[in-house]
């Protein structure tokens, strides 16, 4: 009874972890392909069911017009994910430590419903916001530009690095805030000196939260932007549309979510010492 | 005085950004929705409340809404019960544990659009893998994309493979963090392990199994990338969703008036609706 409970436990943890690695496993194979493996159906295994080759990833770096330049959508991606992910988490980080330890009031407005509106700018659906974001970043000449993208994003990221701040400033004890302000520090002084060197943890953890939906954003970055600038995920997805083979498609799909599953390896650290089912409760 | 001044510094730099980025384009919007700004005549006009009145009467916006609505809760419903179940699984001491859950982890974190285009690729009728798999366990392949209900399933499946992660990362925090107490008692009752779970484990999982079911909710009401990338809401709009058709509308059409009161009518429909949502399921835990 006992062994038979655990053949199906990890036979269902088997079938469930080749769901997960088959589009993964199925592009790194296609990657290496050219038509001989894929316009006669689906191969699977190199050498014996089609003959490998590094065209798929070497078209990626080619310039030119025989090319297709990845290089330059992942350096604007980088830029506009990693200065909206800044500037989103020093405003966040700031606010977030304003709300877990002053309190404010506007009439009937108090500090959870200050939080909740941070938060609950999440249930906005993109497309409610891509039409004056579109007519906004018009007016101001930022259409198409990384400046304008970066704006957008702080949008779309402020509320993440608030909430993750919150969250994390609210298990710090204020003791600590006290201890900095009774050694003659000021509340910005102390904020500098002792709050934030000890809040590292939950700034990388927060930071890493921006990077990751930054990274993944594709509609704005497809609505807003249409031939100077262009971000990774619009590029791919240009060329699913185009006829572009399959094997450059894999290979350039693969480099754009390279980053994120490094980034998979340090959050499961972080997630796993379950301090996300706090954050819901 | 002076502490009202610290108190500022930290709230108010992040509080004005978010209002001048968020709350200002969309009480513009509102205004827009009052216009007939097009791409004949792009402006701010007065068009009283004719896009409204043409919104009420457009089959295909509320066909949308009731597709996505479909869509929606069974990629939620569908995540919820196998993340649950993959939890419970990995929750006890497993081999190569770590390795596991990283990998359980690993499609929440890729790119969705990125991940819709490999998965395109893999439902191609005839050279993808997907039909080769069924064809050699000795079933008729599928035409995945080409005929509406199977291309909403296929949508429903690239959601599941995207989202299960985030689900099993709730539940499993969530049992992770049960006391022990109760499993004890249960264990002094003799009851079996269904017993256990259907009496102790999942009544002490409801909180988090809400709250997790909620912001998936929040977040498949948005659904539109998976379809833009896998259908572009075809065949004809059989799996056309509420963003997808309020795009088309407006920044494809260029209908810009009455897509910005098609986006306000979408926004209000979902705010409310996901509301009695939270008030029917959080009521439920009370009575139980």
């Amino acid at each position: 009874m006992k062994s038979l409970y655990l053949v199906l436990k990890y036979l269902a943890i088997l079938l469930w972890s080749s769901f997960v690695a088959l589009p993964f496993l199925w592009a790194l194979t296609t990657s290496f392909k050219t038509s001989n493996g894929v316009t006669g159906g689906a191969t699977y295994i190199p050498w014996l069911q089609y003959e490998p080759s590094l065209e798929g990833w070497k078209v990626l770096v080619r310039t030119g017009g025989q090319g297709i330049n990845i290089v330059a959508p992942f350096i604007s991606s980088a830029i506009v994910t990693l200065s909206a992910s800044l500037i989103s988490m020093v405003l966040g980080t700031l606010a977030a430590y304003g709300l877990s330890r002053f309190s404010y009031r506007l009439g009937f407005v108090k500090n959870s419903d200050i939080t909740f509106f941070f938060i609950a700018q999440r249930i906005m659906p993109p497309i409610v916001l891509a039409i004056p974001f579109f007519l906004m970043l018009q007016f101001l000449g930022l259409l198409d530009t990384i400046p304008g993208l970066i704006l957008v994003y702080v949008a779309l990221l402020l509320p993440i690095a608030t909430w993750v701040m919150v969250d994390f400033f609210n298990n710090v004890p204020p003791q600590i805030d006290e201890m900095a302000l009774i050694d003659g520090c000021n509340p910005i002084g102390a904020f500098v000196r002792v709050i934030l060197p000890n809040s590292l943890p939950g700034i990388m953890v927060g930071g890493l939260f921006c990077v990751m939906f930054g990274w993944n954003d594709f509609f704005f970055a497809f609505t807003l932007t249409f031939t100077k600038t262009q971000l990774l995920p619009v590029a791919v997805v240009a060329l699913n549309s185009s006829v572009t083979p399959w094997w450059s498609l894999s290979a350039s799909a693969l480099v754009s979510v390279a980053p994120l599953v490094i980034i998979a390896f340090v959050v499961e650290r972080f997630l796993s010492s379950g301090n996300m089912a706090g954050a819901i409760r | 005085m002076l502490k009202l001044k610290y108190k500022q510094f930290f709230l108010l730099p992040g509080l004005i950004v978010l209002v001048a980025i968020i709350i200002f384009p969309l009480l513009f919007t509102i205004r827009v929705s009052f216009s007939s700004w097009d791409v004949v005549k792009p402006g701010l006009d007065w068009f009283g409340g004719k896009n409204w009145g043409r919104l009420f009467e457009d089959m295909r916006f509320w066909e949308s809404l009731a597709r996505l609505s479909l869509m929606a809760t069974g990629s939620v419903f569908i995540q919820y019960l196998v993340g649950f179940g993959l939890a419970l699984l990995v929750w006890r001491n497993i081999i190569l544990k770590r390795f596991i859950r990283v990998l359980f982890l690993v499609p929440m974190m890729t790119t969705p659009v990125i991940m819709s285009v490999i998965w395109r690729t893999i439902l191609h009728e005839s050279l993808g893998p997907a039909n080769d798999i069924i064809r050699i366990l000795g079933f008729e392949p599928l035409s995945w994309l080409s005929t509406g209900p199977m291309a909403m399933v296929s949508v429903i499946l690239v959601e599941v493979w995207q989202w299960t992660p985030f689900m099993f990362l709730l539940l499993l925090a969530g049992l992770m963090s049960l006391p022990n107490e109760p499993y004890m008692a249960a264990a002094i009752d003799g009851a079996g392990p269904f017993r256990t779970f259907f009496s102790v484990t999942f009544p002490l999982m409801a909180p988090i199994s809400i709250g997790a079911i909620l912001i998936r909710l929040i977040e498949a009401s948005k659904l539109m990338e998976t379809v833009y990338v896998l259908t572009s809401g075809g065949p004809g709009t059989a799996t056309e969703t509420s963003s997808y058709y309020i795009y088309i509308r407006g920044l494809r059409d260029y209908q810009i008036g009455y897509a910005a009161s098609l986006s306000l009518a979408y926004l209000v429909i979902m705010i409310i609706s996901l509301t009695i949502i939270a008030k029917i399921l959080t009521r439920k835990i009370a009575q139980d």
